[in-house]
């Protein structure tokens, strides 16, 4: 039987531009490509700057995880102008990051992921006396009344409706539905708490600017402190008795999907940093491949670019890196690049932290994961699938939450919040850290104290590569493989397991150079 | 959303004159009717999704009511419930019926060197993706209005930034208004990222009151009026010649590159993130991201006069230079 194309363009409730083109045969997906479509240029913006103003102008790859992109370019910096960060500086780096785990991970599972699974219209079979709920299937039932007819009908409900249609695509159960509902509007509220969160000690969110090399500027004044503890308790209220049994009633509804959408190969720079030396992390850095750990080597990184949109060199380190784009180049779909270490296409973001850590013997995250797997009856491998990707993101908030009130106990409000620096003549870093997403890595060469040169690894790359220069597909191409898609016109399977990954595409498309070479990246 | 609330949304008590009681009180009743919500179609060209997301934290009136009451969003890329065909679907249709009842908002800027730099949806013939250009056009065309979304949609942005050796523009991204060529009018509500309050307030009052009186840079003067400095937390020490050597030391942040005297906003007492702190008082200092010079400043880039002598001020001519002709005009 021939394939049937089926394309989902744009995938939309991500951030950024994204689409997926597969071959139908069947009803199971036996080929899949992942299309990144959109490109800024980063890297040629950033040559000739002042090495500095690189952590404002990354923060701006994306949107929804700044506050990772500007860590890891601090640390960048930090590390091309040989300094460390103070204490102070390293707890208020984690609070910031950790409290945009917080927003990243509840925005991604309410606002982004559970529209692939919760039925928006039973709303209107509310008959409880909630304001907001009340409000809202007010809301709905009128717009389906008065647009009924009109040029804009479609639009009726909108921004949820027009959806995917089909048998068995929302969750049957009413009061299951109606309690994801209400937990959509208290996750936009909450999230935005968190948001505060970060701003308290970032300066504001999205886009935090206090984030400096060195640590950050911010002074940890009780009033800030006060904010920060006061939504912290709310939102760990939230994660643990609204958030986390929402993921499992989603997972009791849709079981199947702890066998689709897997994975096995997972890489983690580690997450929060215990000391300045970044020796040790509340979760571990590692390599799990081959049902095997690894110690994690960044000199193995390559990006290969023969299906991406660019006509330079392939498999090079990034510090190494070439990029030309071309975006005419015959056989090419996308403008993502396709990493790989120690030439494996490797998953990252929440399950590959959660699975490095759980194979690390990290005692906090085995006994979550144990227990949600518990409750399921099954083990490990289980995890490593769409499903997995929804209850890791869960477990890290639950941990998140209950450590984050210990970093702010720990500063030292009398102490620097920051240290001191001259931008040298010449140097070189490498900043990594774990955004939401995954691993995280920015390059820096400095000349004549400007940016000669500039190269990010962002999460999504990783996991949204498309086919390397051998062949082998990315993570999320080969974990769409053998999904059952039901009905070629509404995809909603493929949607679910691109989704699960959290992708973020104005990320993947990162800092790469224009139309033509500008110079190579060396390391001496 | 109370008097009060409205006005405060509104920029304070200058907006108070404008905005007698009984009109409010009259339109937020006509605004309540489903029939007269407005529709607004959101695009994303080449953005950060950072406009969606700082959106997403309004407060008074919160992201819900300004969904379910002020306005009817047909299409916000972020938080569509569809996807693929079943959200351009919302597109399609409205460029296929002409559809004129609806204001376009567009985050990011435009990619003009080659339509696949930033695509939504694809043609169905030439299995090509479609440019937003395209989108922005069609759309744009029969729009009401048109308000591009922070700093990026509104003069360009970073991705217009240039790269400081080569002087180009990697892939020709131009703002909103640019694109228009003086064709459309185009309102701006620049920053990366534009607070809440600024995107909602000005649509509110594009809705109840028409346009705002805007600046010469396209942005509504209730928000964008008066510069950083003149509202600073740190003015007391710039007063008395109090400067800060390096970040974290009390002082006005001018000496480490603070842009504030020549940036239009009003964040020093808006406050970010319902109040949780500022860029100036959180001792980084403004970037100057609500400009149409960001993040250039001509040669001058964000931090230039980091660790700098007070002798000039080295803004003031970069932002007279501008960087892309005429990002922020408006034609009527």
């Amino acid at each position: 039987m021939a394939s049937e194309k089926v394309l989902i363009d744009p995938l939309t409730r991500i951030e950024g531009h994204l689409s997926i083109e597969m071959d139908v045969q069947n009803g199971k997906v036996v080929d899949a490509k992942c299309r990144g479509d959109m490109y800024r240029g980063y890297e040629s913006i950033l040559q000739g700057r002042n090495p500095v103003d690189a952590n404002q102008i990354v923060m701006r790859i994306c949107g929804v995880c700044p506050v990772a992109h500007g860590q890891a370019s601090s640390r960048c910096l930090d590390d091309a102008f040989k300094i460390k960060p103070t204490k102070n500086g390293r707890l208020m780096r984690n609070i910031i990051l950790g409290s945009n785990y917080l927003q990243s991970h509840i925005l991604h599972f309410y606002h982004l992921a559970a529209l692939d699974y919760v039925d928006i219209t039973a709303i209107l079979k509310y008959k409880g006396s909630d304001d907001a709920l009340v409000r809202l299937k007010d809301w709905v039932n009128n717009e389906l009344k008065v647009k009924k007819g009109r040029p804009d009908e479609m639009t009726a409900a909108g921004p949820f409706l027009p959806r995917y249609e089909g048998k068995d695509f929302y969750i049957k159960d009413v009061d299951t539905n109606i309690s994801a509902i209400a937990g959509y509007v208290k996750a936009l509220d909450i999230r935005q708490k968190t948001h505060q969160m970060v701003a308290a000690f970032g300066g504001r969110a999205p886009h935090p600017i206090a984030l400096v090399p060195g640590g950050v500027t911010t002074e940890p004044t009780k009033e800030r402190i006060k904010i920060i503890k006061k939504y912290l308790k709310e939102t760990e209220k939230f994660v643990n008795e609204t958030y986390i049994p929402h993921v499992i009633a989603v997972a009791k509804a849709y079981p199947d999907y702890f066998k689709l959408g897997k994975y096995d190969s997972f890489l983690s720079y580690g997450l929060f940093d215990k000391d300045e030396d970044r020796k040790s992390f509340m979760f571990e850095q590692g390599v799990y491949t081959g049902g095997k750990a690894e110690k994690f080597d960044s000199s193995k990184i390559r990006e290969q670019v023969k299906y991406a949109r660019y006509k330079s060199g392939s498999n090079l380190h990034p510090l190494k890196g070439e990029t030309v784009a071309d975006p005419e180049k015959r056989d090419a779909y996308t403008f993502v690049k396709a990493p790989r270490y120690a030439d494996k296409p490797m998953e990252v973001g929440a399950l590959a932290r959660v699975a490095v850590a759980y194979l690390s013997g990290n005692k906090a995250v085995k006994k979550e994961l144990d227990a949600v797997l518990k409750i399921f009856n099954s083990e490990v491998p289980a995890a490593f699938s769409a499903l997995g990707r929804h209850a890791s993101r869960a477990i890290e908030c639950k941990l998140i939450a209950a450590e984050l009130g210990n970093w702010v106990d720990d500063i030292d409000a009398h102490e620097k919040t920051r240290t001191s620096y001259t931008i040298p003549d010449t140097g070189e870093g490498e900043g990594l850290v774990e955004a939401p997403r995954g691993a995280l890595g920015h390059w820096i060469v400095v000349k004549d104290k400007k940016i000669a040169n500039y190269q990010a690894v962002v999460p999504t790359t990783w996991f949204c590569s498309p086919k390397d220069d051998k062949g082998v597909r990315g993570p999320v191409e080969q974990a769409l493989i053998g999904t059952p898609i039901s009905d070629s016109k509404n995809p909603i399977e493929a949607a679910r397991i691109v989704r699960s990954f959290d992708p973020c595409l104005a990320c993947a498309i990162h800092v790469v150079e224009g139309d033509k070479e500008i110079g190579k990246f060396r390391v001496c | 959303m109370n008097r009060r609330e409205f006005l405060k949304l509104m920029g304070g008590t200058t907006a108070a004159l404008a905005f007698p009681g009984v009109m409010i009180q009259g339109c937020k009743k006509a605004l309540e009717k489903a029939a007269e919500r407005t529709n607004i179609i959101w695009l994303e060209g080449q953005s950060c999704s950072g406009c969606s997301v700082s959106l997403l934290n309004k407060l008074n009136p919160d992201i819900v009511t300004v969904i379910t009451e002020h306005i009817s969003l047909n299409y916000q890329g972020v938080i569509q419930g569809g996807t693929g065909e079943s959200a351009t679907r919302v597109l399609e249709d409205a460029v296929k019926k002409q559809r004129k009842d609806f204001i376009l908002l567009i985050e990011g800027a435009i990619p003009t060197k080659n339509d696949l730099y930033c695509t939504i949806g694809e043609n169905e013939h030439t299995k090509r993706g479609i440019g937003v250009k395209y989108w922005v056009e069609e759309l744009g065309k029969n729009a009401k209005a048109i308000v591009s979304i922070g700093t990026c949609a509104a003069y360009g942005g970073i991705p217009a930034g240039v790269n400081q050796r080569t002087g180009e523009n990697p892939t020709g991204a131009i703002s909103v208004a640019e694109l228009f060529k003086g064709s459309k009018l185009v309102l701006n509500i620049p920053g990366c990222p534009p607070h809440p309050d600024w995107m909602v307030g000005t649509l509110l009052h594009v809705l109840l009151k028409g346009l705002p009186e805007l600046d010469e840079y396209g942005r509504p003067k209730m928000y964008y009026g008066k510069t950083v400095h003149e509202n600073c937390e740190r003015l007391y020490y710039y007063k008395r010649g109090i400067f800060a050597k390096e970040w974290g030391d009390k002082g006005c942040l001018y000496n480490l590159g603070c842009l504030g005297m020549d940036s239009g906003c009003d964040i020093p007492v808006r406050k970010w993130n319902n109040g949780a702190n500022s860029c100036t008082d959180c001792g980084s200092g403004c970037i100057g991201c609500t400009e149409k010079a960001f993040p250039d400043y001509g040669k001058r880039g964000i931090y230039q006069s980091l660790h700098a002598s007070n002798d000039e001020n080295p803004v003031k001519s970069a932002v007279a230079a501008g960087k892309n002709g005429i990002g922020g005009i408006i034609n009527g």
